[in-house]
């Protein structure tokens, strides 16, 4: 095999993407997977995809636009999904579907080719330039200060709100500043995963690691792991296959959640439990 | 005479217009173990969270330790006041250990941010011993038995070292022998730390056998308030409060 082309700038870029991609992602998966919140991914990464086409639209530089719009989703999630009268899937629902719909509007009003509304949506890590890299590096840093600083309020908020109050902390603050922070997350990895696929990334290896362990810290740890590895096996399969880059880190991102599911304990101590 | 350790003067709640609580004055002293009962929707659960301050009075005031909830902050009163809240299932895949479900009970006064130091996991070791789960300590929580997990919510009331405790309903899709083992825990706990214990249950004879003073809420109302025996006997009392609700004991 040649690995020459690691030597290539591009592919230094989308290796140092494909790390911070996978770290920022996994951990955000962490909240959203364990709060049964994993809808919110695919929401906000839409609104920020929505977002991004307007600033393509109106001529400014698209990840200035699709910060806001994922906030805007964020600030919408967050109530919604707290009032009694709709269940967070039904809030999630509906965000996205109307998030769909005006990106689809927006795809529509972009003259000419839509080649890069295009890649906006599948990404493409082998052309991240440096500023998509300090982007996504900022949203990294902020993700994993997050985790190391308010570990303990995290953990109170993601295993029950109404205890997390209970006990004294501000379990609402908490919440919502994990739903601002996946939106700059999201933001961070559309131009690497693109806005369809980020969700994938959050979701996986978030998933996977809460098949393999009953400790909060050792998940954020095994998801960023599968995260990268997805990202990094994701780029050689897609460079010396000749395959689209997203698609190919969420199908890695899919396979190593399957080879999880097969090896977790956890299935195998229900499993056990249920044996006659 | 020693303060009250919760003391509600007319308070009224109200929740999109409506009153849900409409008028009621208690008074619950220190190292009181005192039940909460009423028919479903009566408002138990609006008081318990009037004295956690989580629901604030539009009307009358609301004291708890000394502290006028009016001015105090949430988050300050409820590192002093405790919620074991009704049983729910939890995950068995949550990850999350006994140990770090009963430290959670010191987050409040860890304060924001700040991790957990030697004194802290002192204090939610001891509260494990006391609740009895000690072998059980580094299993996931989701893995225990409903009994089991609301002595971990008892445990980590006591991790929190707060004066008051809260049980809303703990008892609550038990089966008999859990309910008995939850039972002889918290009167221990009681015994031992002279913790003032507001209780709502629907399972009145256990009332009886623990508590000093029973306070029945119907309709957001008190519907009458005195002697444990002395409510609990009222067979008048009982069926006037629990006739349109269908239940017999609730």
């Amino acid at each position: 095999m040649d690995l020459g082309v690691l030597s290539e700038t591009f592919m230094q870029h989308a290796v140092l993407a494909a790390v911070l991609a996978g770290v920022s992602c996994a951990c955000i998966g962490v909240a959203v997977v364990t709060m049964r919140l994993s809808f919110i991914g695919v929401c906000m990464s839409h609104a920020a995809f929505a977002g991004a086409l307007l600033g393509l639209l109106i001529g400014m530089p698209p990840m200035w636009v699709a910060f806001p719009f994922s906030l805007l989703a964020a600030a919408l999630i967050g109530p919604l999904a707290d009032r009694a009268e709709f269940s967070p899937d039904t809030a999630l629902g509906i965000i996205f579907s109307g998030t769909l719909g005006v990106s689809f509007v927006l795809v529509g009003l972009i003259p000419g080719p839509k080649a890069e509304a295009l890649r906006l949506l599948w990404g493409s890590i082998l052309t991240v330039g440096p500023a998509s890299l300090v982007l996504l590096g900022a949203s990294t840093l902020l993700v994993i200060a997050l985790v190391i600083v308010f570990f303990k309020e995290i953990q109170a908020v993601i295993f029950d709100r109404r205890i997390a109050t209970a006990v004294g902390v501000p379990a609402g603050a908490v919440f919502y500043t994990l739903l601002v922070v996946s939106g700059a997350t999201i933001t961070g990895a559309l131009n690497v995963v693109g806005g369809l696929l980020v969700f994938s990334l959050i979701v996986n290896p978030a998933a996977a690691a809460y098949l393999l362990t009953y400790r909060l810290d050792r998940m954020f740890l095994i998801a960023s792991a599968i995260g990268v590895a997805s990202g990094l096996i994701g780029i050689a399969v897609s460079y010396w296959a000749d395959l689209p880059s997203g698609a190919s880190i969420v199908l890695v991102s899919t396979v190593l959640f399957a080879i999880a599911a097969a090896l977790s304990p956890k299935r195998r101590a229900r499993a056990a439990e249920a044996a006659p | 005479m020693s303060e009250s350790a919760i003391s509600i003067e007319r308070a009224r709640v109200q929740r999109n217009g409506t009153p849900v609580l409409s008028d009621v004055t208690i008074s619950v002293g220190p190292g009181e173990m005192v039940g909460l009962i009423g028919p479903n929707g009566a408002g138990k659960t609006t008081l318990l969270n009037l004295v956690n301050g989580l629901v604030r009075p539009s009307v009358g005031s609301v004291r708890v330790l000394g502290r006028d909830l009016a001015r105090a902050g949430g988050n300050e009163v409820r590192r002093e006041v405790a919620t074991v809240p009704q049983t729910r299932a939890i995950d068995p895949r949550m990850p999350l250990l006994v140990r770090e479900a009963v430290l959670m009970g010191r987050y409040g006064r860890i304060g924001l941010g700040r991790r957990s130091a030697r004194r802290d996991r002192a204090v939610a070791e001891g509260a494990i011993a006391q609740v009895g789960l000690s072998h059980l300590a580094d299993r996931p929580i989701g893995h225990l038995s409903g009994g089991e997990q609301q002595k971990v919510a008892l445990g980590r009331a006591l991790a929190q070292e707060a004066r008051v405790v809260l049980l809303d309903e703990p008892l609550n899709s038990l089966d008999r022998s859990a309910q008995a083992d939850f039972v002889e825990a918290l009167r221990k706990v009681h015994e031992e730390r002279g913790l003032t214990i507001v209780f709502v249950s629907h399972e009145l004879d256990t009332l009886a056998r623990l508590c000093t003073q029973v306070i029945a809420l119907k309709d957001g109302r008190i519907a009458a308030a005195g002697p444990a025996r002395g409510i609990l006997d009222d067979a008048a009392l009982m069926a006037r409060l629990f006739a349109s609700n269908g239940k017999s004991g609730a």
